[in-house]
């Protein structure tokens, strides 16, 4: 039963943060970025690379994430920012996201291999800590650590920074932010440095933790990163963050006591149920969106 | 890529297995065939790019190694199969029409042969498999499709039967894959012969061929403290599955199926994967003649042999009995009538004979990982 619950924890933790950099973009847009987990998944790729090379893990940890940073500018300058002002950009933005998602799966495909590839034995320290009856081990510590880490700093970034407060306003009004002399364009870049470098972050913790990579490696966490926002209310940060905590726990539950079968049933069902009694989700009635 | 994923998977569910009785000597060396007539010309259609690549690697080493000294003379064609059904159906096309083949071995995967296989009975041309292990669709296509290969079902309860006569265990938890024609079935095989040895299944979990995940189920099963784990995995699930079990502090054994059985579960699953036992058709340490000279044999060929190079060595050896069983004539009904008298050969996989449904019959051995390799239990 703990031992359930910390592995509930621990898959939810890389859910939440993959969804706190989804939730993030949609929140500043109103975009539903698809080439979310492509992101997610080169990332983890190119952190491999550089291991592979002889960098250690806590180098090409942070690196990676820089590196998924940087696709999401790139992302946001190719796939977005041309579409902006058009009319139907959120659907089109939305269809050219998914183009790039499949360019991006298909660069790994040709580079990787459709094979799982796998981060070298000896990555990260094999260790095991016992929590009375149940057992983590460091990674998973670490990657519980690093995630709730991250996600504090986002959320600490968003209220009391300068660049929090001009993504807000973003959010709120573009017209009226740029009035107000925010330079909108910088902003919503700076969003999908933030977004992306959080699904590199995702990408990499993912592939040290269940150790395989794989060009398709993303598909399965953007379903449930969809669920997380959606539970969480779309746009909220602190709703993507319990929400993602609570569909890992449900999921390993269902996993344990119903089967596997019915994972993402139950994990569906529960977002059916949230979305008929609370349209909103958990978070989405605050009348001021949260970036 | 989910395809490429899915044949991967095809590949390593079929591909594995057979393993040899120990194998009696037999009068007359094994592979004889009276005088060459000009060599009977066999096409062998392997998997040498794709996803099998590997195995199909492994096949032609063995059968060049075959070549090498038999005393029949054939005239042996590799084609590629591309690991695809398209592929292998192109080659069978080609063997049967344009080469005019007596006798064709392969395909490499059962997902091809279920394909290509009707063509040759169509035309009537022995078909030889010498690694579909898919219990269906392969035999069972007509009278002229044989096989040297063990079924999954021929292979797992001689292995768990040997399993427990060494660690002795009476509880089990299982793990299997639920999404996948060969895990499933598998399971079903495993499941009849932990029945059949009175183990008590003390809890059954499943999980899907895309997921990573497996502590949930793993957590669940360690908890009802079961004497073994028992896994109907393809390879690479099964390398997580082993990895996240000793994770999650199991010490005890892991008996796996056939998906378990490829250098490559062992290469991903790193220190975890010691002391997992699979089930195997070839022993490689059998001391018997046939299996000495196959070693020596695949030495020259500098290719470290495992179970697909056995196979396909054993393969070009029963043709060769075949055709001398049919006094020494090589068309396509001679190999057939030949294929049908063959019993008792000796092979690397140990004595061999067909079954009456031409499958094979020979016995299987277990192999358990130590220090980084399969190695046979005695």
């Amino acid at each position: 039963m703990g031992q359930q619950v910390l592995n509930g924890i621990f898959v939810g933790s890389i859910y939440a943060l993959f969804a706190v950099g989804y939730t993030l973009v949609f929140g500043v847009l109103d975009i539903l970025n698809l080439a979310h987990q492509a992101v997610f998944m080169l990332s983890a790729f190119f952190a491999l690379v550089l291991v592979e090379h002889g960098l250690s893990i806590w180098l090409a940890l942070p690196l990676g994430i820089v590196f998924g940073g940087l696709l999401g500018i790139g992302l946001e300058r190719i796939a977005f920012r041309p579409l902006r002002g058009r009319a139907g950009s959120n659907l089109s933005g939305l269809i050219s996201s998914i183009a790039m998602a499949t360019v991006f799966e298909a660069i790994a495909a040709q580079i990787f291999g459709p094979d799982i590839s796998r981060f070298p034995q000896g990555t990260f320290p094999d260790r095991m800590i016992s929590l009375g009856s149940a057992s983590a081990s460091l990674l998973q510590v670490c990657i519980v650590g690093l995630s709730v880490l991250l996600m504090a700093v986002l959320t600490f970034l968003l209220a009391k920074t300068r660049l929090g407060r001009s993504i807000r306003a973003v959010a709120e009004n573009p017209r009226a932010a740029r009035v107000l002399g925010i330079d909108v364009d910088k902003v919503i870049a700076l969003s999908f440095f933030l977004s992306s470098a959080l699904a590199g972050a995702a990408g990499v913790l993912f592939g040290l933790a269940f150790n395989s990579i794989s060009p398709d490696v993303g598909r399965s966490v953007e379903l449930k990163g969809l669920a997380v926002i959606i539970l969480g209310g779309m746009g909220s940060v602190p709703g993507a963050v319990l929400a993602g905590f609570a569909i890992g726990l449900v999921e390993v539950f269902t996993v344990a006591y119903a089967g596997s079968t019915y994972r993402d049933a139950v994990s569906f069902a529960v977002l059916f149920v949230v979305l008929v009694a609370r349209p909103r989700g958990l978070f989405g009635q605050v009348a001021v969106r949260e970036a | 890529m989910k395809r490429a994923l899915l044949l991967v998977a095809f590949a390593l569910g079929f591909a594995c297995k057979d393993q040899g009785t120990n194998a009696p000597k037999q009068e007359g060396q094994a592979p004889s065939a009276a005088s060459s007539s000009g060599g009977a010309v066999i096409g062998a259609a392997l998997s040498l790019t794709g996803p099998a690549a590997s195995y199909g690697a492994q096949q032609k080493a063995g059968i060049q190694a075959a070549l090498a000294d038999l005393p029949v003379k054939l005239d042996i064609r590799i084609e590629d199969d591309a690991s695809t059904k398209e592929q292998g159906i192109t080659v069978f096309q080609k063997f049967i029409n344009r080469d005019q083949v007596s006798a064709i071995i392969g395909p490499t995967l059962s997902n091809t042969a279920s394909a290509a296989d009707p063509l040759a009975q169509q035309s009537k041309v022995p078909v030889l498999a010498v690694s579909n292990t898919a219990a269906t669709g392969i035999t069972d296509i007509g009278n002229y499709i044989w096989r040297d290969s063990l079924m999954e079902k021929q292979v797992i309860p001689g292995a768990f039967k040997k399993a427990q006569e060494k660690l002795h265990f009476k509880t089990a938890g299982v793990l299997y894959g639920n999404d996948d024609v060969f895990t499933k079935a598998g399971y079903d095989v495993m499941q009849k012969a932990l029945a059949d040895l009175q183990v008590k299944v003390i809890s059954t979990q499943t999980f899907a061929k895309p997921d990573r995940d497996y502590n949930a189920q793993l957590t669940a099963l360690i908890g009802g403290k079961p004497d073994v784990l028992v896994v109907s995995a393809l390879a690479d699930n099964a390398a997580a599955i082993v990895a996240q079990a000793r994770q999650l502090g199991w010490k005890g054994a892991i008996l796996g199926g056939n998906g378990f059985n490829s250098p490559a579960f062992i290469k991903n699953a790193g220190a975890a994967a010691e002391g997992v036992m699979v089930g195997t058709s070839w022993n490689s340490l059998s001391q018997d003649a046939a299996n000495q000279k196959f070693l020596a044999a695949m030495q020259k060929t500098g290719v470290n042999p495992d179970q697909f190079s056995a196979q396909a060595y054993s393969g070009v050896l029963i043709l060769a009995e075949a055709i001398k069983q049919s006094g020494g004539k090589t068309s396509r009904e001679d190999i057939e009538a030949g294929l049908g008298k063959v019993k008792d050969l000796d092979t690397p996989l140990g004595k061999f004979s067909f079954t009456p449904e031409r499958d094979a019959q020979h016995e299987p051995s277990v192999q358990q990982v130590k220090d980084g390799k399969f190695q046979i239990v005695q």
